[in-house]
């Protein structure tokens, strides 16, 4: 458990101690999961307690998002004025890059049919 | 009772307290209501939230003294992503080509229309650049925010926006192109819907489910790392 959070610490320090030197506006925290994922490609496994915390981590990540996005109520002036321009932004930017990434995936997979495709659908 | 109020709003434990407890009634709720993604736990929590303190009047720093504990945790659980990635590599290497294409192609669609919309409103950059990372999972889009000059925490809400949306939307443009592959499905709502949109892939089956999450992480890594560069170019 301590062991892999130590990694996953670390991981994030380093990432943030390039992004500094660098001097590029990238966050830490990514190059940090770039940097896990070579060394896990190296290594050829997770190791078990680094999955124990990880996972662990990933499970309740929505509740991590919830202090960052009470943070909302800071900013009540500005969404009273362009809450409709955001609101269409957001659904239209959405819609075209479903879109256009729908149809570059089924011209360049031609649609392989994955069997038993239909679990699930249908139900709910 | 005022003054007793004032100096019990200060211990952090009680906002640590507050956010847990609002987050679990938020998940019940969102668990009876069928996991609609209009009630996702955390657009229910972050509401509830901003009630009491608006209520209790209650600044946000004053919240964070609590609420940058669990904050906190958000940094390593970005670097935890690789763990899933690692785990879909041998997917990931048989379908390099459209793989790539659809993230590449998804991350700088999403960024570059969402910016092009705000710019014809007529947007300060602050915004724009707010706007930017709306496909991101959360927790990058929020890092990703606060390096670029953008505001953090509507990027949160923007970027909860948007996977609802894309929940919405997804879809209706399989039925308009005749999408009937479950790894296409995942996918695309990985790279325009993040983590909701990943959720939502599972209710396709576990094939959908898991190329959503790749296409989540890999979409938020390379924007990260894409827009620093995309961003001068459009003139911000």
């Amino acid at each position: 458990m301590v062991h892999g959070f130590l990694i996953l610490l670390v991981c994030q320090l380093l990432g943030e101690l390039m992004v500094t030197l660098l001097e590029v506006p990238i966050p830490g925290s990514v190059v940090g999961m770039v940097l896990l994922l070579i060394g896990l490609i190296i290594r050829g496994e997770v190791p078990e307690g680094l999955r124990l915390t990880g996972e662990g981590l990933l499970k309740v990540l929505p509740l991590l998002l919830v202090p960052a996005g009470v943070g909302l109520m800071t900013h009540f002036e500005l969404l009273s004025v362009y809450w409709g321009e955001l609101l269409i932004a957001l659904f239209v930017s959405t819609l075209v890059t479903m879109f256009v990434v729908a149809l570059l995936l089924k011209l360049l997979s031609k649609e392989k049919a994955v069997s038993g495709n239909n679990s699930g659908e249908g139900d709910d | 009772m005022i003054e007793f109020w004032n100096h019990f709003q200060s211990f952090p434990v009680l906002w640590l307290v507050v956010t847990l407890v609002v987050f679990l009634c938020a998940s019940w709720v969102n668990a009876k209501a069928g996991k609609t993604p209009f009630l996702h736990p955390v657009l229910v929590s972050l509401s509830l939230i901003i009630v009491v303190l608006k209520l209790t009047e209650t600044d946000y720093p004053t919240y964070m003294q609590g609420g940058q504990y669990i904050h906190l945790l958000l940094g390593p659980a970005v670097v935890a992503l690789a763990i899933p990635l690692y785990d879909n590599l041998a997917t990931v290497k048989r379908l390099l080509l459209p793989l790539l294409v659809g993230c590449v192609v998804g991350a700088i669609v999403a960024a570059v229309s969402a910016i092009m919309i705000g710019v014809a409103f007529g947007l300060s950059d602050q915004l724009l650049l707010t706007l930017a990372p709306k496909s991101v999972t959360s927790p990058i889009a929020i890092a990703v925010a606060e390096k670029m000059g953008g505001f953090p925490s509507l990027a949160a809400g923007l970027v909860l926006i948007t996977g609802a949306m894309g929940c919405l939307i997804a879809p209706f443009v399989y039925r308009v192109l005749g999408i009937k592959d479950e790894s296409v499905k995942g996918f695309v709502l990985g790279v325009g819907a993040h983590a909701m949109g990943t959720a939502f892939a599972f209710e396709y089956g576990m094939v959908a489910g898991a190329f959503g999450g790749l296409a989540m992480g890999m979409t938020g890594a390379f924007t990260a790392f894409m827009l620093p560069v995309l961003v001068p170019l459009l003139g911000l």
